[in-house]
């Protein structure tokens, strides 16, 4: 038994097992994109003023925030965390921005400040996860009414609705000769960003490696603790960012503002394809799942539905999207139990007796 | 005993009989054709090395699985379980080594879960619960507090309590997967004297393990599995340990150990009165390049927990690590790894790979950042030093990217030592090499040890196999309870100096 | 056979400590319950010493403690219910319209209505989480929105005013006996009865086995998806009732009706003593936690503070809350281990 058997096997081996067009075709986030655009179609087709350009306009600026959460969303998710609290940080940041352009301060100022709220928001619930050892899911509860409630409370009933017009002006206007708003430039810079750290880097590696396995990350020399804590604040910082944009969008800062957007991201990041349980996700079938659910709601509100049915088919998605990720991998491992039977069969038939 | 897979019907005497049973996971085959027979008022032995199929048997005595094909008899009567519940009802209890409590809940409420006795109202009737308790206790000769939270007791106790309720279910069928594994001296005995009153109350046992001396102090009869396959069952007066060993293993022991000789270099790792409360005290040894160091003793003895403390998965609180004579901060994987220490770790599956991915990824895991250029990671890269270390070690596998779940034992232990090989150390600690793995890839792995060693790379290799450490061994440690009880040089380790040390019990039959 | 002296139940050094612990937590709450209402009394006595003070004080929680206690009995088994705010103001809403569209409907027949529709809407949860193996997050984040997305819709602009309810029930909602309050009376039955269930019955004991470890759950042979779908089902029907009881007290019932309130029920567990973990608390505890966080809102502005902060209030104490229940679980696993240790 210890002359090595030689044999055919190749010492080269293949990269992939399936060849290309498998791999990339019959994947969650092929699928997405493909049933993207057939609503993008058939909005077309059947919604009346759904192909005017004002509408992608419209569209893009409005999902924008969800854009952008939803990129360090899915680190988290990966991760096998969450964070519920991105929507009341949103509110946060728009308050502060509300508050400080009150008080006088110039509005690079305010804006800045907005966003290390964030930061220092984000960095709260990284503690409390990474340091203190809670589960995301109670912390970012927590952070979820403490965030809203001081950005309620700092505030009350008021609204702040006085910005600098070059500010408000530059939220709402487009790529010059495009439909597309000027905030798709940061964003677009913001998912190449986040796109290659997660895909190319031995940074977005540890990530999968932590959702799949965290004790063979750890093992790995992996700092789990460390890797998650700065994910919280990336994803802090970037929905403070986005409170900023839409207090100038709305040219309104209340401590309202985003109720109810933590809904949108996770049900976007999980429809593109990221799982709840960790370890799997890619970031272009999250941009394909925020513009489907930011498409469905625009052609909808074209159509003449409002907005709470919106909400329900938004929860709709959410709840299918799960449940059909649990239904794929339960048929999969009922086909792999059948193989095995099979091949056990086989073997057995094939020695004679033992 | 009757050779159990001789064609004959059951026959009731026996309390539980199987015969060639089989089952498969997907393309792993785990058991090939498992056979056991029971009889009542008796205390049988199963044994095998890991990957035998022993805990898939079990599994399906337990209800836990449902075999693929073969007979399955309990007093006679042929049993299809499709749940713990079913074979829990059958009278069937199984003992694991790490028993599953409910650590919030008390000890009472851990016995009677789902069976609690009830009176009016189907209102849970708290003190007879108790009362039962305390009888069983009374019984078994323990004192434990019914009231207390499960959390926090000793394994020693938790079994106790395993054993509580497998004895209000009235078990006639009573099964302990390695159970003295992490107990003392005083709670062996204390679990020896249980069984042997359980078994002269007329109840069936079956008692796995591969300490060899508990088998023949506590045990009537053996059965040995092999490779998922029944091998030979007989009354342990019959036999031998060398017998039994080489029933399990299939060969002469000696064959399978290609040493090669290599001469010592410098001490590249000083280890210094290493302690953890509760877990290890005291430990000191040194490493140098070149030479293999075994370091045996029973498992539970503290050799893993040593290792992830030196390697700084876990923590400790005295002591110090030196690595090329730089001492090594505690608790930074990374740094060890960076200054050429790496850790291949007892469990493969848990902590040496992430199953759900490719086996290019997980080769690569360890040296990611190594691999990158200017901070970024490109997958030819990743794919070029996997198919180096692939090739290397043989790996078999479809492709690069096929997930390590898929491999075999073999072919998932090679690549973790490929993965712990390609950060290039000069110190590699390996904890239970060659567990649950097929036998030709076994001898591939001392092979490559040897080589590795007369290379120049200092290694440590942490095995509960004597027969592995003390033919792979240029000096022999033995660890028992947390502490370093014994260094041999390669000439003095004897198997029964060695179980001596292990064990602390004078005359081990080895 | 080596015999070794039984030990009295409850006296070892363990079973001392962990109830030791879990009274200390217990008083904690309802010291902080009286002394909130001290403080705020002795701001404004009419806080407590006023029939309309002493009548909300009670009164006010009693509709979240029935959601609490359906929330804290899903927590207790490792999972959540974010929808039960949406059931409440589905349940209301319905209630309204029952009685508006169904003149001369017996009362019964609207409670058990609310409840049934409650079950129902906590039966999809349960199914769903039990079956489909979802995380109980991602589920009731889902039907939260589907449910309140419903209400609204059918809602539209249109609000059930006081008027439109029969006297008899709105008499419900304010009717009092001896002084107290009738919804108050009946929130407490409710929640006696949950208690009694939890403690004394076998399927409210695996609801604990359950969450304490899933794993050993499935091991032991309990059915581990009929107790889920339960759990999820007792918190539906609870807000359901909620919800009936919602519109006898308030009379106006407009389509934002409970919102926010599962995160008040999920603080109110929380705070008393249901870890968010699961296989530990009670819904004595998830009572005392309603109570406590919405005297702290009344007595917000009694003392000065702007009842805008309310929210906010809410949030610290559930971080406090959970990270309090980590530091004592910690501390008391390290004393457990140390005890055994130094046995040996």
């Amino acid at each position: 038994m210890t002359s090595t058997t030689v044999d055919e096997r190749a010492r080269t081996y293949r990269a992939h097992a399936r060849p290309f067009w498998r791999r990339a075709v019959l994947t969650r986030e092929a699928a997405i994109i493909g049933i993207l655009l057939l609503v993008i179609f058939v909005s077309l087709a059947t919604v009346r003023n759904f192909d005017s350009p004002l509408t992608v306009t419209y569209l893009l600026r409005d999902i924008a925030p969800i854009l952008l959460i939803a990129l360090p969303m899915t680190l988290i998710i990966i991760t096998e965390e969450i964070d519920l609290s991105v929507a009341s940080i949103v509110g946060l940041s728009s308050v502060t921005v509300g508050v400080l352009t009150q008080a006088g301060w110039p509005f690079e100022l305010a804006g800045l400040a907005a966003i290390v709220v964030g930061v220092v928001a984000g960095a709260v619930n990284g503690f409390l996860v990474t340091v203190v050892g809670l589960p995301s899911l109670a912390v970012t509860i927590g952070t979820l009414a403490l965030f809203r409630g001081i950005a309620v409370g700092l505030l009350g009933t008021e609204a702040v609705t006085e910005f600098p017009e070059t500010w408000t002006d530059l939220a709402k206007a487009n790529i010059p000769g495009t439909p597309l708003p000027l905030i798709m430039i940061p964003f677009a810079v913001l998912a190449i960003v986040f796109a290659v750290l997660l895909h190319l880097t031995p940074f977005g590696r540890s990530l999968y490696a932590i959702g799949l396995n965290k004790e063979a990350a750890q093992f790995s020399g992996i700092d789990v603790g460390r890797t998650k804590f700065v994910l919280f604040v990336m994803s802090g910082a970037v929905s403070g960012f986005a409170g900023v944009y839409f207090t100038l969008l709305y040219s309104n800062a209340r401590g309202e503002n985003a109720m109810g957007m933590e809904l949108q991201v996770i049900a976007a990041v999980l429809l593109g394809g990221v799982s709840i349980f960790g370890g799997r996700g890619a970031l272009h079938g999250v941009v394909a799942g925020v513009l489907l659910i930011g498409t469905l709601g625009s052609a909808l509100r074209l159509a003449g539905v409002t907005s709470d049915i919106i909400n329900v088919i938004t929860g709709l998605l959410l709840v299918l999207s799960v449940v059909s990720a649990s239904l794929l991998a339960w048929l999969q491992g009922r086909r792999a139990a059948a193989a095995g039977k099979r091949k056990n069969a086989r073997s057995v038939a094939s020695t004679a007796s033992v | 005993m009757a050779d159990a897979t001789a064609a004959t019907p059951a026959t009731p005497d026996h309390a539980l009989e199987l015969r060639r049973v089989m089952k498969s996971f997907g393309p792993v085959v785990a058991l090939r054709s498992g056979s056991l027979v029971l009889d009542r008022g008796s205390i049988h032995a199963l044994i095998g090395e890991n990957g035998a199929g022993k805990s898939t048997l079990v599994k399906i005595i337990a209800g836990l699985y449902r075999r693929d094909d073969g007979d399955f008899f309990l007093d006679g009567e042929s049993v299809d379980f499709a749940s713990t519940a079913q074979s829990k009802a059958a009278g069937i209890a199984v003992i694991y080594q790490e028993p599953t409590l409910f650590p919030d809940l008390s000890v009472t409420e851990n016995i009677f879960m789902g069976r609690q006795p009830t009176g009016r109202l189907g209102r849970i009737d708290r003190a007879a619960m108790r009362e039962e308790a305390m009888q069983i206790f009374q019984r078994l000769g323990v004192a434990l507090d019914p009231d207390r939270v499960t959390e926090g007791l000793s394994i020693a106790d938790q079994q106790i309590i395993e054993i509580a309720k497998a004895i209000s279910l009235d078990a006639r069928v009573l099964i302990m997967d390695e159970p003295t594994a992490a107990l003392s001296g005083v709670e062996v005995e204390r679990l020896f004297a249980v069984a042997r009153s359980l078994r002269d109350e007329g109840r069936a046992l079956l008692f796995i393990s591969h300490r060899f001396d508990e088998v023949f102090a506590l045990c009537d009869t053996v059965t040995v599995m092999r490779d998922g396959a029944y091998v030979h069952t007989t009354k342990l007066a019959d036999t031998t340990v060398d017998d039994l060993v080489r029933q399990m293993v299939g060969r002469d022991v000696t064959e399978l150990f290609p040493k090669l000789p290599s001469t010592p270099g410098d001490v590249v790792l000083e280890v210094e009165g290493l302690t953890r409360k509760g877990v290890f005290r005291d430990v000191s040894f040194s490493l140098r390049a070149g030479e293999i160091v075994g370091l045996a003793g029973l498992v539970g003895a503290g050799r893993s927990e040593v290792a992830r403390a030196i390697f700084g998965v876990d923590p400790y609180e005295e002591g110090t690590v030196r690595l090329n004579g730089a001492m090594l901060p505690k608790g930074d994987v990374r740094r060890a790894t960076a200054r050429g220490l790496a850790l291949v770790p007892e469990d493969r599956r848990k902590q040496g790979l992430v199953l759900d991915e490719g086996v290019s990824r997980n080769i690569t895991l360890a040296i990611r950042s190594k691999l990158s250029r200017w901070g970024l990671l490109r997958s030819t890269d990743e794919n070029r030093a996997a198919r180096e270390w692939a090739s290397r070690l043989e790996v078999k596998t479809a492709a690069l990217d096929a997930t390590t779940g898929t491999l075999s034992g073999g072919n998932q232990q090679k690549v973790v030592i490929g993965k712990w090989l390609a950060t290039e150390p000069k110190v590699l600690i390996v904890d239970e090499p060659t567990r649950g793995i097929d036998v030709g890839t076994k001898s591939e792995v001392h092979r490559l040890l040897s080589e590795l060693a007369q290379q120049g790379l200092a290694i440590l290799m942490i095995s509960s196999e004597l027969p592995e450490v003390l033919g792979m061994a240029d000096r022999v440690l033995v660890m028992r309870e947390g502490r370093l009880t014994g260094e041999f040089a390669r000439a003095d380790a004897t198997p029964e100096a060695v179980m001596y040390a292990a064990t602390a019990e004078a005359g081990a039959s080895l | 056979m080596s015999t070794a002296t039984p030990v009295r139940p409850g006296t070892s050094p363990a079973a001392k400590l962990v109830s030791h612990v879990a009274t200390a937590r217990e008083s904690g709450i309802v010291l902080a319950l009286v002394l909130i209402i001290v403080v705020a009394t002795l701001n404004n006595p009419t806080f407590l010493f006023s029939s309309d003070g002493f009548r909300d004080l009670l009164l006010t929680p009693s509709l979240l403690l029935l959601v609490a206690v359906g929330q804290a009995i899903v927590i207790i088994t490792r999972n959540v219910d974010l929808s039960v705010g949406s059931v409440v103001g589905l349940t209301a809403y319905l209630t309204g319209r029952l009685f508006i569209d169904v003149p001369g409907l017996p009362l019964v027949v609207v409670f058990i209505a609310g409840i049934v529709v409650g079950g129902i809407l906590g039966f999809v949860n349960g199914a769903l989480v039990a079956y489909a193996k979802v995380p109980a997050l991602v589920i009731t984040l889902g039907t939260m929105y589907i449910y309140r997305g419903i209400n609204v819709a059918w809602a539209g602009s249109n609000r059930v005013n006081a008027s439109d309810l029969p006297g008899s029930f709105r008499d419900l909602g304010t009717g009092q006996v001896l002084g107290i309050p009738l919804l108050t009376i009946l929130a407490v039955v409710v929640l006696i009865a949950a208690a009694w269930y939890l403690r004394n019955l076998r399927s409210g004991r695996e609801l604990y086995a359950i969450g304490s470890d899933p794993a050993a759950a499935h091991l032991y042979g309990l059915k581990v998806n009929r107790r889920i779908i339960g759990a999820f089902v007792t918190s539906g029907a609870l807000a359901g009732l909620a919800g009936v009881l919602y519109a006898a007290r308030y009379g106006t019932v407009a389509s934002n009706a409970g919102f926010g309130w599962e995160l008040q029920a999920i603080g109110a567990a929380v705070i008393g003593g249901v870890a968010i973990s699961g296989g530990v608390g009670t819904v004595w505890g998830a009572a005392i936690g309603a109570y406590l966080l919405l005297t702290i809102n009344r007595a917000l502005p009694i003392l000065g503070i702007d009842d805008f902060w309310q929210r906010a209030v809410v949030g610290a104490l559930i971080l406090g809350a959970i990270v309090l229940d980590r530091v004592l679980a910690v501390r008391q696993s390290r004393k457990l281990t140390a005890e055994r240790e130094t046995g040996r």
